[in-house]
């Protein structure tokens, strides 16, 4: 019904008719027209207006006074100082006085700026006209056919060899820029399908080394339902690649009682029951670093995918889509633990190259 | 301007109609407009009149965050070095002393221990982002509840969308950039993500880290979208959406005096200059006070990035929390065809749910602008019960969301409520297709009994708590009529007729079949604004029947 609204019945002036006469007779939900405007205290009080103004300066100038204390807090405070404040505890003193005085300066700002509108300036209603956003039918046609005209001056529909190089060259021309984009980086080749262990041989092994402690490990120093974290030999955190190089060479270390471990290949892969896995989880690559002693249960804290250890880290819950790969394992003469090689499937996350 | 000596001789001065300017300020407005022209610009603009209601300043709360952000993130760029050249910290906070890391981080703590007053525009920062996107978010819902996207407000909606969708993202960049252990599992995250496209997932991933994972150019990469690319475009945009609601003018709620081809309010100078500028302020304080109390990512106690570390509870920022979430519930499908591994536990949450849930919100005025077949201008707008599939469908979108959301936190949820994290999961898992439904059915019906309430005060009048006792005894409660302003303001709103097929055969017997699209609009409208849809509202027969014959009771 208010499509029917039309202009006229918006009131010229305010304090129309009163609603319930107009209601009596006719249509009772018709439009009242704009209601009268009432007048707010500081309209018709000098004192109250008066006061309003009053309070909008004392924000204004407390607003002063904080950027004051502002600067005052920036010159004095030792960065380091930490203080207790009720409820928040112990916070960085500088900290809290920059925020709360800057806080105080740009709120008290805008309070008297809005207490001003709300109590000082006019607050009459009014109404303002509404134009349709599409152009009428003599504009419509006069624009098409300027376009018409500029079209067939400029002959491009006519003129088909021009139209067609143009459209080839400009469809040709953004590859320039896509050629560009090649040096962001080289090709993927086989790069994720080898760690750094692959640098592991029968004739050279790499010794593993717990990341705790940088040392070699000893087999026997490795006790049933434990956890140790491993990268390979010579590999330091100093390293110009170490972020690289640890972010699919990191292992996860555990010993299960051999009778307990359910996957033959798995337990053929380790060494009297401790079993290298990689640590990075192949749903989307987070270290996996929660170990439930009791079930074997290795739980990515990402995601929650759960890896059964003792059961070639089949994936018993969670959004991973296959285990973890796990890396053979054995000691050399001196009874530390070493690989002879690399994973013998691609590590971390999977991608549509890995084949299975 | 000026009167110099040298008039040109005998050619007489072009005679100027203009008034001689009254001061100086007249003078310089005189000399800027005839260079800009601004008095044409200001004559429809400096006196603007903008209907007041509280839900049409959160639109405002998105404009001033984004200054926020704008102003503090230039001053972060003047110390943050985004970097992930190795250097060895030795600064004042002592448990980081001697730990290797990245520039990155190392300058992100400096500015949070070093540079004084960093810390809190580092904080201001970050709380900034986080209320611009809530912000952006109960912004759209104003406008979607309240029909506020419908024709000529289409465009201006995907504006918005546009800009919602890059405020997330940006937020991803940004917090990816300090090169700590918190976001540099999130970066990790999204290089699993680029790696399960199908076909071209490596060499995205080879050519977005420049190598292989961590690499050295991710971080100044996302520094230059983060700081450069991505707030350039949505500075664009924002300038495109104001331009369009100064263009379209403001909708305004239903009431007496305030039609379809007006628009009521107060003018934009003074009352909005003063209340919209000083709610810049007010945000603005507010956020710096936030940021004073409460600290937000605090990033030395993470520790820098190393890819074999990880913290539990890692979380992404609220907003990127229903991809965590869906990312979480996804089950481990993975499918090997001929050689190749296609990650579908990864790729169907991200590249086809993710956006799926949000084009949904792009799409949603177009969809409904096809089935209502409505080719007029709206400037009133709808009370959300007035609509009830509508808001239906966004409270179940709604809730979809938070589902999602809630999925993201599972861990949290286990361990905090003591509940298994198999479980949380299965649940999340059922209740991604359960809940919303429920959502819908819920609040449609809640609308339609609005709807009926309304109906009733409008025929039968409001409740006084006047009870009289009639002459026999009976007990009643004298109901009052509603003022004309109210019974015009709850029946102003116009009920959509479903969109009926042509008949299925013509005059002459012909069997003329409705194509399928048809059919599903007429279907769909059916739906909408059907029976059962709405409860028919009062007309002024039933009011005067009402009304005149046995007076009020």
């Amino acid at each position: 019904m208010s499509h029917d609204m039309s202009e006229e019945k918006l009131p010229e002036s305010h304090g129309s008719a009163g609603h319930h006469e107009v209601a009596a007779h006719g249509d009772p939900f018709a439009d009242p027209g704009l209601p009268a405007h009432e007048p707010r205290r500081t309209d018709i009080d000098e004192r109250a207006a008066k006061r309003a103004e009053r309070q909008v300066s004392l924000m204004f100038v407390v607003s002063m006074l904080a950027t004051i204390g502002f600067i005052a807090s920036y010159v004095a405070i030792d960065p380091d100082k930490i203080v207790y404040i009720w409820p928040l505890g112990h916070v960085s003193a500088l900290n809290f006085a920059l925020g709360m005085t800057l806080g105080l300066a740009l709120f008290l700002i805008g309070a008297g700026a809005v207490h001003w509108a709300r109590t000082l300036m006019s607050d009459h209603e009014i109404p303002a006209e509404r134009h349709p956003i599409e152009a009428d039918d003599e504009v419509r046609a006069d624009v098409i056919e300027q376009f018409r005209t500029g079209a067939a001056e400029s002959g491009f529909g006519r003129r088909k060899m021009i139209r067609n190089t143009l459209i080839g060259s400009m469809a040709l021309v953004p590859l320039s820029g896509v050629v560009l984009l090649r040096d962001l980086g080289p090709l993927p080749e086989d790069k994720l399908e080898h760690t750094g262990w692959e640098e592991a041989t029968d004739a050279k092994p790499l010794q593993l080394i717990n990341m705790n402690t940088n040392q070699p490990m000893k087999a026997e120093d490795i006790i049933t339902g434990s956890l140790t974290f491993a990268m390979p030999e010579g590999l330091s955190t100093h390293d110009e690649d170490f972020q690289q190089r640890i972010a699919k060479d990191a292992l996860m270390l555990v010993r299960i009682a051999p009778e307990n471990i359910k996957d033959d290949k798995s337990k053929e892969k380790g060494f009297e029951g401790i079993l290298a896995y990689s640590k990075i989880c192949t749903h989307v690559g987070c270290p996996i670093s929660l170990y439930e002693q009791q079930t074997h249960h290795a739980l990515c804290p990402c995601h929650q995918s759960t890896f059964d250890l003792a059961d070639g880290a089949r994936v018993i819950f969670g959004p991973a889509g296959h285990p973890l790969p796990q890396l053979k394992i054995t000691t050399d003469e001196k009874g530390f633990l070493v690989a002879h090689g690399d994973f013998d499937e691609p590590v971390g996350p999977s991608y549509w190259e890995r084949a299975r | 301007m000026s009167s110099t000596s040298s008039t040109t001789s005998g050619a007489a001065k072009p005679a100027s109609t203009r008034a001689k300017p009254a001061n100086k300020w007249e003078q310089a407005a005189d000399w800027t407009d005839g260079r800009l022209g601004i008095y044409s610009l200001a004559k429809t603009n400096l006196r603007k009149i903008f209907p007041d209601h509280w839900s049409f300043m959160l639109g405002e709360i998105c404009l001033y965050t984004f200054i926020i952000i704008i102003l503090t993130g230039v001053y972060l760029t003047l110390f943050f070095k985004p970097s992930m050249g190795e250097v060895v910290y030795n600064g004042s906070y002592i448990p980081l002393k001697g730990i290797p890391m990245s520039e990155a981080y190392a300058s992100t703590v400096d500015i949070s221990f070093e540079v004084r007053g960093g810390l809190l525009v580092r904080q201001i920062h970050h709380w900034a982002a986080l209320v611009f996107v809530a912000a952006m978010f109960v912004h759209m819902m104003r406008v979607f509840f309240t029909g506020a996207f419908r024709k000529p407000r289409e465009i201006n909606w995907v504006f918005g969308f546009l800009l919602l969708v890059l405020g997330m993202f940006d937020g991803f960049f940004g917090y990816s950039l300090p090169d700590d252990l918190l976001s540099g599992t999130g970066i990790r995250f999204m290089e699993g993500a680029v790696l399960a496209t199908p076909l071209i997932g490596t060499y995205v991933q080879m050519f977005l880290f420049g190598g292989e994972f961590p690499g050295h150019d991710i971080v100044p990469r996302f520094f230059t979208i983060h700081v450069l690319l991505i707030p350039g475009i949505m500075l664009g945009l924002l300038v495109a959406h104001l331009i369009l609601v100064f263009y379209h003018k403001h909708t305004q709620w239903a009431g007496p005096g305030k039609t379809e081809k007006n628009v009521v309010g107060m003018p934009l100078m003074p009352v909005y200059m003063a209340k919209a500028g000083g709610f810049f302020f007010l945000v603005f304080g507010l956020i710096a006070a936030i940021s004073a109390i409460a600290s937000i990512n605090p990033i030395w106690a993470y520790g820098p990035y190393r890819p074999d570390q990880v913290s539990t509870d890692a979380q992404p920022d609220w907003y990127m929390g229903f991809s965590e979430g869906l990312i979480r519930i996804m089950p481990g499908w993975e499918v090997s065809l001929w050689g190749h591994t296609l990650n579908l536990g990864v790729a169907i949450p991200l590249m086809v749910l993710f956006p799926m849930v949000l084009v949904s919100i792009a799409a949603y005025p177009f969809i409904e602008g096809w089935i209502t077949g409505d080719k007029r201008e709206h400037h009133i707008l709808d009370r959300p019960r007035n609509a009830p599939v509508r808001t239906a469908l966004g409270a179940a979108w709604i809730s979809l969301y938070l589902v999602l959301l809630a999925a993201g936190g599972n861990d949290l949820f286990a361990t905090h409520l003591h509940l298994s994290i198999n479980s949380v999961t299965y649940f999340v898992r059922v209740g991604m297709f359960v809940v919303p439904v429920i959502v819908f059915i819920v609040t449609k019906r809640w609308c339609l009994g609005l709807q009926r309430r309304d109906k009733e005060k409008v025929l039968h009048g409001r409740e006084t708590g006047v009870i009289k006792r009639l002459p026999h005894g009976e007990f009643v409660e004298v109901h009052a009529q509603l003022p004309q302003k109210d019974l015009h303001k709850l029946t102003a709103h116009e009920q959509i007729e479903p969109f009926e097929l042509p008949a299925e055969t013509d005059e002459n017997g012909v069997a003329s079949k409705a194509n399928v699209l048809d059919r599903t609009r007429a279907k769909l409208s059916r739906g909408f604004y059907g029976e059962g849809s709405q409860i028919p509202k009062p007309t002024s027969e039933e009011h005067h029947e009402i009304t005149s014959g046995h007076g009020h009771h």
